[in-house]
């Protein structure tokens, strides 16, 4: 089962739309609610993510017997120093950010703890790629 | 403790999910930084919070936590009611600051998550 959600920078009114469906999704195929609570915590951050740092991006969530995995790709700045983009507390978002109760640096942090396996790749100037793969 | 008590200590009125004010819940988390809130492993929780925006909606959502207490009269927008009506979220509005409403609802019985 594959589902894709399209996500614009700055568009803080649809953040969370990927998470919501995939939960309903999750929810019906009867997944532990332990599990369904990581995928969608690890899946609204990522999301949050693009929209408060990038301009665009595209989510692709790919549901299989033994588990979820999420690519988010975005076109965006990207990340220049990915050590300490993962030290929690460290944040370059916005006020406009801050103020939707995001940006205290705890997103990957958050997404890195929720998720059996994450794999970030980005190039400064055009964008990150997130791999996060959670079991059943 | 039952949501309907919370609404009455903190004189509160109920904005949305009425149906669910005799719900009970034992744990409640205040908190404005909803990354701090999505780092809760439990969930039935009740959300205090003056954080007044879609996003605290789907925070409470993500958090499965269906109870938000929403702070200083925060306006309810027609965007954050509909999300809550379609994910049956509970909001109480309270005229109280936060700390008021954590103080009351802490000496009622409610316990903290951490």
């Amino acid at each position: 089962m594959r589902f894709e959600y399209k996500v614009e920078g700055g568009d803080f009114t649809q953040a969370g739309y990927a998470a919501s469906q995939v939960k309903k999704s999750l929810k019906q195929l009867g997944v532990d609610s332990s599990v369904i609570k990581r995928v969608v915590v690890a899946l609204y951050e990522a999301e949050v993510n693009i929209v408060a740092h990038a301009y665009r991006g595209v989510i692709y969530a790919d549901i299989e017997s033994s588990g979820i995995k999420l690519k988010l790709v975005d076109e965006g700045p990207g990340i220049p120093d990915i050590t300490r983009a993962m030290t929690k507390g460290f944040s370059t978002a916005s006020p406009a950010v801050r103020e939707m109760g995001f940006g205290a640096g705890m997103g990957l942090p958050n997404i890195s703890e929720n998720a059996d396996s994450l794999l970030i790749e980005t190039e400064v100037g055009k964008g990150t790629t997130l791999n996060i793969e959670i079991r059943f | 403790m039952k949501l309907r008590d919370i609404c009455s200590l903190t004189e509160g009125i109920v904005v949305s999910g009425e149906s669910r004010l005799d719900d009970s819940v034992d744990f409640a988390f205040a908190s404005d930084l909803m990354s701090d809130v999505l780092t809760i492993k439990k969930d039935h929780f009740l959300l205090i919070t003056g954080l007044a925006n879609i996003q605290s909606i789907r925070t409470a959502e993500m958090s499965d936590a269906p109870y938000l207490l929403l702070c200083r009269n925060k306006e309810v927008t027609d965007e954050m009611l509909e999300l809550a009506r379609e994910d049956n979220i509970l909001i109480i509005k309270s005229k109280f600051s936060m700390f008021r409403c954590a103080g009351i609802l802490f000496n009622a019985g409610l316990k903290p998550v951490y």
